[in-house]
């Protein structure tokens, strides 16, 4: 054999196994990543006939597009419009927030396949078949790839009659930004031993991106300004951020085929220097060392020890609602005027706000939202209790002197407590960004707490009646989030509403508070924990 | 002596799977006592039970006198429990997890733990992902001999530990014995069990086939007897409780129900004995016995979890 001819079997040798183990990864991920498709094209779908529900007429989206162009922070929030066709107004409303979702779904595939089979030490099991060195990591990108490429089937298929053009140009991007998050989650998981660091430093950067991007667009003048005329570029903030470059390749509006160019160049740039990476460690080895932890240990208590596995996630959450309410108590006077013209707009912040002072629908339906979100929250911190226990790593702590209903307590302490935390800091974050009526917003966020409570206390239900039906509480707080965010767009009936604890809270602020709803959701909830406990102290412990 | 563990009659299914079908089990105080049986015999349902994890269906358990499923809480204060696969918060030092368990416990000797720290050679600043099988059950191991308790658990605890390990695991079980510490342990390794432990219960498809101390469990299995003789062997194929007879003209090799040895050497002697090696059943062969014979009840129940 020539030199060459050995070099290029020694290469194929290295990607053995590769198509095995993408059918595999495939094979796991059956139902979430379909899911996670699913429901990010049903966002970027329904949007073409929600806008032309709202804003039917040219003449009325060319006035939507003239007031969002004074608007510096929905330009920060959403990003610049383009053109006033439908097609440009649903790539500007979706466009980021389906970008960061199929980022969000291509990293936790790729951390998903990569370093958390190493943590788990599954890789070594796989690694000593026959399969090659450069095998893993490429099937992993192939799953987030598969995926990838079937949103933007989804999305360029189902946006085609609004211009085939500008639905292939958004298709790709949303595709690309997927990938280019894809490959940065290969170079990180080579970087820290933990799948979670990896899975939150990817995260971040993510964040970043959103962050780089909303800066760069709330700096220059507007983007309808360059559309319509010659067009100035976008801030430089803008374009280190592939979201803003999915805003750049501006579809539906006289697309830049040539941005598409960025994505593969990022892509294949990443995936060089994680394969570059791989080659040069070890398996489960990283190139951040963990640092050791304190030889002597304070925790003593059930309690602390729950205090200690969930104290980054409130700390996260924390910031996170306060964040975005200094980021809405900031948008509230603009939007108010953004949606006082239209009457269908204004019709369905009346409907989720539940009362006729726009800015005050605007401030209900906010914390309205802000409410549904902590679920998520409350759902996400009282299934704690359920990773311990099919971890297996609760099974010594109760075999010491810790009863079950003591150990449940501690964590379900740091779920209830937690998110009557966040949505106070969430009030207070208005109070910051609003800068008024500090007292009713205040209230208007408190008010939402019994019905999160209420999820919260279906959760510690599933879980304490069998640890198998737990997760289906994560059902339960996406149900509540669809009917709270699409319900009232959709004009959906009382019935559907009335399923929602949500739907019977008081609109505040600007209605009347009222009591009755408020003591009962909260009474339901405190019923809800009850039984849940009472279930999980007479059965047995999964093991 | 009182009973340190009681268990008559247990009975559990986990759906149509019986885990326990009627096990006994006695523990003396101040015993170390052998906890034996195939992979799915259930071991470890039993000791889960005993722990107040799994509620039985039928069937009685105490545990230092107390029930363990409503006592759970006042028992846990006098045990110390070891699984055979630790798991650890990946974010907590080893060090963190030794005193949470000991304090969880209600307290632990300081003195006792760097002792035992040092001996098994764990690092304690490790944080919890980094361990390897082996120093994480030194973890539960450390945690578990440094605690004050009266009863200790140990669910196949050595079963990653190197063998100069193992000989402190040894080291560390008896001098909880001399310490009049009650032991349950839970083991495969034989060499292990005939070393350490006073009593062994041997259970099957989930029921106790056999307990007692190893002499009495020896005494009921064969001894391989062989022997040349002065004379022609005779009668040794009548006689009770003698298999596998094999003659070639003076040599005689056979196996002989360690109860009846004595008859074969009288008949032996008989014939004039020139030379004799008896050997013992080797703790292999009486494990292997009784893993190996039809359990007494109807059904091979060998599918259910451990």
């Amino acid at each position: 054999m020539t030199t060459l001819a050995m070099r290029a079997s020694s290469r194929s040798r290295q990607l053995a196994g590769t198509g095995t183990l993408l059918r595999f990864a495939l094979r796991r991920d059956r139902v979430t990543t379909p899911v996670w498709v699913a429901v990010n094209a049903l966002m970027v779908l329904s949007m073409p006939g929600t806008l032309r529900g709202l804003y039917g007429t040219t003449a009325e989206r060319v006035g939507l597009v003239d007031q969002l162009e004074s608007n510096a922070s929905f330009r920060a929030l959403i990003g610049p419009v383009f053109d006033t066709s439908v097609g440009a107004l649903t790539a500007w409303r979706v466009g980021v927030y389906a970008a960061a979702l199929g980022a969000a779904m291509s990293l936790l595939i790729v951390v998903r396949h990569t370093r958390d089979e190493e943590e788990s030490g599954r890789q070594e099991l796989v690694a000593s078949g026959a399969v090659g060195r450069r095998a893993p990591l490429t099937a992993a990108l192939l799953a987030a790839a598969v995926a990838d490429a079937a949103l933007a089937l989804l999305v360029t298929a189902g946006l085609a009659g609004q211009g085939a053009g500008g639905a292939l140009a958004f298709g790709l991007g949303l595709a690309g930004v997927g990938m280019v998050f894809a490959t940065m989650a290969a170079i990180v998981a080579q970087l820290t031993e933990s799948a979670r660091l990896a899975r939150g430093l990817t995260a971040a950067v993510l964040g970043a991106a959103f962050v780089l991007r909303a800066a760069g667009d709330s700096a220059t003048d507007g983007g309808t300004s360059q559309a319509f005329g010659t067009g100035g570029g976008s801030s430089p903030l803008t374009w280190l951020s592939p979201l803003g470059w999915l805003e750049n390749l501006r579809s539906f509006a006289d697309e830049r085929w040539w941005v598409l160019a960025l994505f593969a160049a990022a892509v294949a740039a990443q995936a060089v220097v994680a394969y570059a990476l791989a080659g040069r460690r070890d398996i489960g080895m990283s190139f951040l060392p963990t640092r050791p932890g304190p030889a002597t240990g304070r925790l003593g208590t059930a309690g602390a020890l729950a205090w200690r596995l969930q104290r980054g996630g409130v700390l996260g959450w924390s910031i996170g609602f306060f964040l975005a309410g200094v980021v809405y108590g900031g948008l509230t006077d603009g939007a108010a005027d953004l949606v006082r013209d239209n009457d269908s707009a204004r019709r369905i912040f009346e409907r989720m706000g539940g009362q006729s002072g726009l800015t005050d629908a605007f401030l209900a339906s906010m914390t309205g939202m802000l409410g549904l979100i902590a679920a998520l929250y409350v759902v996400a911190s009282v299934l704690r209790l359920h990773g311990e226990e099919t971890s297996g790593r609760v099974e010594p702590v109760l075999a010491c002197a810790v009863g079950r209903l003591r150990w449940a307590a501690s964590h379900l302490t740091i779920a209830f407590g937690g998110s009557a935390l966040i949505i106070t800091l969430a009030g207070l974050g208005f109070a910051v960004g609003y800068g008024r009526e500090v007292v009713p917003i205040l209230g208007a966020c408190l008010v939402q707490l019994p019905a999160v409570w209420v999820i919260g206390g279906a959760a510690v239900l599933l879980y304490g009646v069998a640890p198998r039906l737990a997760p289906a509480a994560w059902g339960v707080a996406v149900a509540v989030l669809l009917i709270g965010w699409v319900g009232p767009a959709l004009d959906a009936p009382r019935i559907v509403l009335d399923l929602s604890p949500f739907g019977h809270l008081p609109k505040l602020p600007g209605g009347a508070m009222q009591w009755t709803p408020v003591l009962t959701l909260t009474g339901v909830a405190v019923a809800l924990v009850a039984a849940g406990l009472a279930a999980l102290r007479r059965r047995d412990l999964a093991g | 002596m009182t009973k340190a563990i009681t268990v008559s009659g247990l009975h559990k299914s986990f759906g149509r799977t019986h885990a326990l079908d009627g096990l006994d089990l006695d523990v003396e105080t101040g015993e170390v006592h052998g906890f034996l049986g195939p992979n799915g015999a259930g071991k470890s349902t039993t000791i889960r039970v005993l722990l107040g994890l799994l509620r039985a269906d039928a069937g009685a358990a105490r545990v230092l006198g107390r029930d363990p499923w409503a006592d759970a809480v006042e028992v846990h204060r006098r045990i110390a429990y070891v699984p055979g696969d630790v798991t650890l918060w990946r974010n907590l030092s080893g060090g963190e997890v030794i005193d949470l368990y000991g304090r969880l416990r209600g307290g632990l000797d300081p003195r006792r733990r760097a002792e035992l720290t040092e001996r098994f050679e764990l690092d304690p600043a490790k944080k919890g992902r980094t361990y390897s099988r082996g120093n994480r059950q030194k973890v539960a191991l450390v945690a578990a001999f440094a605690s004050d308790v009266d009863l200790l658990i140990l669910d196949e605890p050595t079963s990653g530990l190197d063998p100069l390990m193992e000989e402190v695991f040894q080291r560390c079980v008896e001098e909880e014995r001399d310490r009049g510490r009650t032991v349950l342990l839970s083991s495969h390794i034989l060499s292990e069990v005939e070393e350490l432990c006073d009593r062994v219960s041997i259970i099957r498809g989930g029921r106790t086939v056999e307990s007692g101390s190893l002499a009495d469990l020896r005494h009921l299995t064969r001894t391989s007897v062989s022997a040349e003789l002065a004379g022609p062997p005779n009668g040794l194929a009548d006689l009770p409780g003698v298999h596998d007879l094999d003659i070639q003209g003076r040599r005689v090799r056979l196996q002989v129900d360690t109860d009846k040895l004595d008859g074969v050497l009288r008949q032996l002697g008989e014939s004039g004995v020139r030379s004799l090696t008896s050997t013992p059943p080797t703790l292999e062969e009486l494990f292997l016995r009784h893993y190996q014979e039809e359990p007494a009840g109807p059904a091979e129940r060998n599918e259910v979890a451990r």
